[in-house]
């Protein structure tokens, strides 16, 4: 046991060496954002404020996620906030004003960011157009689009009782939310030992299994946390699974498919890639329309949150937080590295600082300060790392 | 035999870069090609790996007369090249880069254990030594990223390997494995095609050596019976 044990050590110490942090820089930083803002104030870390939390970061924490997609092709993606926002309002006029059934509303939002996505995609490829250019037109261009569809009237109310504005209104009973947590984590160690038992199968190396439980069992641990916090609120919030969802739907894909396999390969080498038989034309395709629906998801969390949609929808500092969270959450702005959990720390992060500073009535002049303190120092950590392990190597 | 290329020209524009050039390469056998800047060198290894299609002449391979249009006809045939640049991802682990673009998967998911097994066995097999297969090959040296990079083409099965300049950028320690997984590949009964600059390494680890002069064949050497300076008047035209 104590030589598996040195087996385990040996392998993060590897990682630390080569600059891979992981995630262990962002954990500290929230748990120091949770001791001085509970310290400051103590409704900070109060049921009912981490639901709210919980409520507000899900629509950003989406688009984050989309903006993981083509920050690891070593893309960016400037048009999210304004696609979120097309794809509110086209969802909204077809569910208020043609009185569509909900999910056909959404449906067609979501297909109607695909389209865009398609578009930016093959500008990128087909006209060799840089991805910034191509989306920074989208940004101006589809937010003109989404208020020439708003019209005169500038502000589409969506009605509170059904459909749409429900999906925030919408919380797991207790013993839904507690289901959740042994559905996660026991699926969670059922893959891992499934693996488990092939690798030894295949005479591969494999970890200890009780390394293998402690892991599961942390992973458990953290999810029994939130959701007796949220329980003894009103309930785990309906958005914050399907944020949740799709970060996990996207850690699968990325890490678990020939699909995701080739994000990162073009993200690291196109030319590589390209050499390997790989199509990185679909695959820069496909990245950017990723991006555009996951935008449009997180556009349409953010219309039932707030019961309608308006000229401002998907602008202001929506965008800019959900790339500053992809980045605080690990991912390069280089391409090929990151994974889908940094859009769900960076956000954790982020919402905090914004939450945490509205709670001590702080305006917005100092928030923007901090949170672009706090951006500038995870990366600064990240490249310091990886300078010195680098540097380490030579 | 395994490949037999004949008679092959090629010009580009008014530069005749092969000019009735020949070339054959056996099973079990080093071939190295010299010659100097311009020879024709690189000419003749992309009409063999389907880069660059010759004007005129013939290629026959395991002794059938083949058609190469396109780097996937080589392929096809079970030519493969390994190119100077190395075309890995750094940010990929070993594994990874070894099945780049023919990962092995069960629908969509990748079928991770069958092959890190196959990758550890094929290293294994070739006795490249890399500690982790699963850290970024970044991380590795220039020697054992040549040897990725080698042990890629093999994973096709071919016959044949085309080595472009496989030790251009190493120093002393890591060319000499560059050097033993070659002799490997020999051992396995493959065409091993060597392009070097590096006269040291050809005769330290080929069998022949054929030199290219000015787009025709000046001399085809065994190593065994080749002295350096036979080598090198061959390469530059003098006379001994």
């Amino acid at each position: 046991m104590s030589q598996l044990a040195t087996a385990a050590w040996d392998r993060a110490r590897d990682r630390v060496r080569r600059g891979d942090l992981g995630s262990a820089p962002v954990a500290v930083g929230l748990v120091l954002i949770a001791i001085v803002f509970s310290s400051l104030n103590q409704h900070f870390l109060s049921a009912e404020n981490l639901t709210n939390l919980a409520l507000q970061m899900a629509a950003t924490g989406t688009i984050a996620l989309g903006i993981i997609m083509v920050l690891l092709l070593g893309e960016i993606d400037l048009s999210a906030g304004s696609v979120s926002g097309l794809s509110a309002v086209v969802t909204t006029l077809l569910y208020v004003q043609s009185s569509w059934p909900a999910v056909l509303a959404v449906l067609a939002g979501l297909a109607t960011a695909a389209v865009v996505g398609v578009l930016h995609g093959v500008m990128r490829t087909a006209l060799a157009m840089p991805s910034f250019v191509v989306t920074l037109a989208g940004l101006i261009g589809w937010q003109g689009l989404l208020l020439y569809l708003l019209g005169s009237e500038g502000t589409i109310n969506l009605p509170f009782d059904h459909g749409i504005a429900t999906l925030s209104d919408t919380w797991l009973p207790p013993w839904l939310g507690w289901l959740v947590v042994v559905l996660l984590a026991g699926g969670h160690l059922a893959a891992a030992l499934v693996v488990r038992a092939r690798r030894v199968q295949a005479e591969l190396p494999v970890p200890a299994a009780w390394l293998v439980a402690l892991r599961s069992a942390g992973l458990a641990a953290l999810l029994a946390v939130a959701v007796a916090v949220l329980n003894s609120d009103r309930g785990v919030p309906l958005t914050l699974v399907v944020f949740g969802g799709l970060v996990i739907v996207m850690d699968l894909v990325l890490r678990r498919t020939v699909f995701g396999r080739r994000i990162f390969a073009v993200g690291g080498n196109a030319e590589a890639a390209r050499r390997a038989g790989i199509n990185v034309t679909s695959i820069r395709v496909l990245a950017f329309v990723a991006a555009s629906v996951l935008a449009a998801v997180g556009g349409i969390l953010a219309a039932s949150r707030l019961a309608a949609v308006n000229q401002s929808s998907g602008g202001s500092d929506i965008l800019l937080m959900a790339i500053a969270a992809a980045v605080i959450g690990g991912t390069s702005l280089f391409g090929g590295r990151g994974r889908a959990h940094a859009a769900l720390l960076g956000i954790l992060v982020i919402q905090s600082i914004t939450n945490g500073m509205l709670l001590l009535n702080v305006n917005s002049a100092i928030r923007f300060m901090v949170t672009a303190a706090v951006l500038a120092v995870s990366v600064a950590v990240d490249s310091l790392a990886r300078r010195g392990a680098t540097a380490g190597l030579h | 035999m395994t490949l037999e290329a004949t008679d092959i020209a090629k010009t580009y524009g008014a530069v005749r870069a092969l000019d009735g050039a020949h070339l054959t390469v056996r099973a079990g056998e080093v071939v190295a090609l010299v010659g100097d800047n311009g020879a024709g060198k690189s000419t003749l290894v992309k009409v063999v790996s389907g880069a660059v299609q010759p004007d005129s002449g013939t290629v026959s391979f395991l002794g059938r007369p083949v058609r190469i249009h396109r780097p996937a006809d080589a392929q096809a045939l079970g030519i493969t090249t390994v190119f100077q640049d190395l075309a890995l991802c750094e940010n990929l682990d070993v594994v990874a880069n070894l099945f780049l673009g023919a990962e092995k998967r069960s629908w969509s998911v990748l079928g991770e254990v069958a092959m890190e097994r196959t990758a550890r066995d094929l290293l294994t097999s070739l006795d490249v030594r890399i500690r982790d297969v699963r850290a970024p090959v970044a991380m590795l040296s220039g020697g054992q990223r040549q040897s990725v990079a080698i042990a890629r083409a093999l994973l096709g099965e071919p016959k044949m390997v085309i080595l472009d300049e496989p030790t251009a950028a190493l120093g002393v320690e890591q060319t000499a494995q560059v050097l033993d997984l070659i002799r490997r590949l020999r051992e396995r009964g493959l065409a091993v095609l060597l392009v070097s600059h590096n006269l040291a390494d050809v005769r330290a680890v080929s069998d022949r050596v054929v030199v290219l002069r000015l787009g025709r064949n000046v001399a085809d050497l065994e190593t065994a019976n080749a002295s350096q300076e036979q080598i090198v008047a061959a390469i530059t035209g003098a006379t001994l």
